[in-house]
C-alpha cells in the first residue's frame, strides 16, 4: 500500500490539520508521501518532511496552485494518482473542494469525512448530523478519502523525509482567482484551539459576542458560534460550528446562549469537557453537557471572566 | 440562460435520525421528508436570477422514486418551470447521482447548475464536485454570494479562513452554503400553479449510467452517548470544578 496525502496549508504554514491526517493515514499503513502544492511554499514542503512517519514530500511550486483552486489541484492529484492506492486529505473547505472532483476523475466512489480506520478498505463516518455512525467498506482498487481531522491526534515532528520537487503545472483555464477575505485574529483557529467558546442565539446581538471575547483572551480559547447566531446574522460563517460548519473536539467546550439543536451538536459532542450555560433549564444543549449552569449569560459571562 | 437545480428528498431538518435494531441502516419509515435545506437555497437563488431577469428557464431535477415528486412540486410552487424525475429506486451513492446528472447536463446544456453544498443525510459534500469533474465545468463550492454576467459568474465562497472570491467561466457549477440567501416559502396560489407545471419522469436506466455503489455499508450503529452531567449553582462552583475536577483551566 502507498498513500499519497494532500496537505493543508496556507503557503507559509502547514496546518495542524495535516498533522492529524498523518496520523489517519498512518492507521491504513504503508509509504506516505505529502503532496505540498502551492505558490512559493518550500518551507512548508520542509516542515512536512519533518512528520512523524512520512516517508517522501512532493513539492508542486506553481502559480496554479497558489490559491488551491479545485479544477488545478484536482487535475494535479489525477496526474499523481497512479503510484498510490490511496489517496488522502483533511476534510477542511480545501479538501472538501478538490477532492470528489479527483474522484470522480478516477472513477471512484469518495468516502468523506472518516473518523476512524478499521482496515485499509473500511471506514467509520458519521452521517445524519452525527446520530449514526456508518461502518463503510471500498470495493475499489483505488480509494479517494477525506479525514475528519478532529477525530484524530497530531503525528508528531520527529521525521526527516526528503523533500522532492515536480514541475508540474496543471493549469485547466476554467477558474480564476478573484480576491480573500480572511478573518485577522489573534486567537488560535476554531479547529485546532483546545478550548473553544461559542455563542448562540441567546447573545441577542453580534455586539454582545463582545462579552465571549475577554473570556477566550484568558482561556486562549477561539471563539465560535451556533448556526441560529450565524443565520440572525450576529457574526460572520467561519465561526459556524455544526454539521454543515466547522467540526470541533477541544479539551473544553463552553457552549452559551446556545440551545443544543442536532445540527449543532454534530459539530462539538466529541469535546472532552462540554459547559453549558443557558437560562432555559430545558435546553437540550444540558443533555451533552459535563457542566450546566442554568443562568442569564448577561450576569454569568461578566463574573466568568472575573474569577478565572 | 437556463438553470438546472439538482433537489434532494431528505429526512426533514427537525427529525433525529434512529438506527434501525439490526444496524443496517437508519429507520425512515413514517418520518416526515422534506427538500434537503441547502437545495431549497440552490432553488432560491435559480429563481431569484430568473426574477432579476438574468435567465430564462428554471428546471429543477430529482433522482428516486415516485415519492420525490413531492419536492419537486415544491420546488415548482417555489418558482421553478419545469421538473424532471429521474426515476430509480436504487440506493446510489454521490457518483452515480453525478453520473446521471451529467447525462441531464448533456442534454439540456444549462447555463448555470446549482446544487446544495451537501445534504444532510449522507453528509458528502462530493456531488456538486463530482458533476463538475465529469462535465469538465468549474466549481464554486460553498458559496454565499453569486454574481451571475453574460459570459462568467463570480462566487464568493465560505472557506475556513473567511471567504473567497472565484470568477468562473460559464456554463459552471455553483453549490451553495447557509447564507446565500433566505428560502421563501410557497403562497397556496403558487402551490396550486405547481399542479400544472410539467413534469418529466426519465427511467435512470435509460440514461446508460452503471447505477451500483461499490462502497458496502457494514453497519449503522448509534453514536456513542455521552455520560450524565451535573448541574452546577453558581459561577463560582462551575470555575472550581473546571479546575479542580475536569482540570482543563489552569
Amino acid at each position: 500500500m502507498s498513500i499519497l496525502l494532500v496537505a493543508e496549508h496556507d503557503n507559509s504554514e502547514l496546518k495542524v490539520d495535516t498533522l492529524k491526517a498523518v496520523n489517519a493515514a498512518s492507521k491504513i499503513g504503508g509509504d506516505i508521501t505529502v503532496l505540498v502544492a502551492g505558490l512559493n511554499c518550500s518551507g512548508v514542503a520542509d516542515e512536512a518532511s519533518k512528520i512523524d512517519g512520512v516517508s517522501k514530500v512532493l513539492l508542486a511550486d506553481n502559480a496554479a496552485y497558489e490559491h488551491s483552486l479545485a479544477e488545478n489541484l484536482g487535475a494535479l492529484v489525477v496526474d499523481l494518482a497512479s503510484d498510490y492506492s490511496h489517496i488522502l486529505a483533511p476534510a477542511t473547505t480545501t479538501g472538501k473542494n478538490f477532492m470528489p472532483r479527483v474522484a470522480a476523475l478516477l472513477d471512484v466512489e469518495q468516502i468523506s469525512d472518516i473518523i476512524s480506520v478499521e482496515g485499509s478498505d473500511t471506514f467509520t463516518r458519521p452521517i445524519y448530523a452525527g446520530n449514526a455512525i456508518a461502518t463503510v467498506q471500498s470495493e475499489y482498487a483505488k480509494k479517494v478519502i477525506t479525514i475528519r481531522t478532529s477525530a484524530f491526534d497530531k503525528a508528531a515532528l520527529t521525521g526527516s523525509a526528503e523533500v522532492v520537487s515536480i514541475g508540474s503545472e496543471q493549469n485547466a483555464g476554467l477558474s480564476s482567482f478573484v480576491s480573500q477575505e480572511l478573518t485577522e485574529s489573534e486567537r488560535p483557529e476554531l479547529t485546532a484551539a483546545s478550548v473553544v467558546i461559542s455563542g448562540g442565539r441567546g447573545m441577542q446581538n453580534g455586539e454582545n459576542f463582545k462579552l465571549l471575547d475577554g473570556i477566550a483572551d484568558k482561556l486562549g480559547a477561539a471563539v465560535g458560534a451556533s448556526r441560529a447566531a450565524v443565520d440572525a446574522g450576529f457574526v460572520p460563517n467561519d465561526m459556524q460550528v455544526g454539521q454543515t460548519g466547522k467540526i470541533v473536539a477541544p479539551d473544553l467546550y463552553i457552549a452559551v446562549g446556545i440551545s443544543g439543536a442536532i445540527q449543532h451538536l454534530a459539530g462539538m459532542k466529541d469535546s472532552k469537557v462540554i459547559v453549558a450555560i443557558n437560562k432555559d433549564a430545558e435546553a437540550p444543549i444540558f443533555q451533552v453537557a459535563d457542566y450546566g449552569l442554568v443562568a442569564d449569560l448577561f450576569e454569568a459571562l461578566p463574573e466568568l471572566e472575573t474569577s478565572i | 440562460m437556463k438553470i438546472l437545480v439538482p433537489i434532494k428528498r431528505v429526512i426533514d431538518y427537525n427529525v433525529k435520525a434512529r438506527v434501525k435494531a439490526d444496524n443496517s441502516d437508519v429507520d425512515l419509515a413514517n418520518v416526515k421528508m422534506a427538500m434537503n435545506p441547502f437545495c431549497e437555497i440552490a432553488v432560491e437563488e435559480a429563481v431569484r436570477l430568473k426574477e432579476q431577469g438574468k435567465a430564462e428557464e428554471v428546471i429543477v431535477v430529482s433522482i428516486g422514486d415516485k415519492s420525490c415528486q413531492e419536492q419537486l412540486r415544491t420546488a415548482l410552487a417555489l418558482g421553478a418551470d419545469r421538473a424532471i424525475q429521474i426515476d430509480s429506486d436504487a440506493k446510489l451513492g454521490s457518483l452515480q447521482v453525478a453520473k446521471l446528472l451529467k447525462e441531464l447536463v448533456d442534454k439540456e446544456q444549462p447555463n448555470l447548475v446549482i446544487l446544495g453544498k451537501q445534504s444532510i443525510d449522507s453528509d458528502n459534500n462530493q456531488t456538486g464536485q463530482m458533476l463538475a469533474a465529469l462535465t469538465n465545468l468549474p466549481q464554486g463550492t460553498f458559496a454565499s454570494k453569486v454574481d451571475l454576467e453574460a459570459d462568467k459568474v463570480q462566487v464568493t465562497r465560505e472557506v475556513d479562513g473567511g471567504l473567497q472570491t472565484v470568477s468562473l467561466s460559464l456554463p459552471a457549477i455553483v453549490t451553495t452554503d447557509l447564507r446565500l440567501n433566505e428560502p421563501r416559502y410557497a403562497s397556496l396560489p403558487n402551490i396550486m400553479k405547481a399542479k400544472r407545471k410539467p413534469l418529466e419522469v426519465i427511467p435512470a436506466a435509460d440514461l446508460g449510467v452503471e447505477l451500483t455503489s461499490k462502497v458496502k455499508v457494514l453497519k449503522v450503529e448509534e453514536p456513542s452517548q455521552r455520560g450524565g452531567g451535573v448541574i452546577v449553582e453558581s459561577v463560582a462552583e462551575l470555575v472550581e470544578k473546571l479546575k479542580n475536577e475536569a482540570k482543563v483551566i489552569a
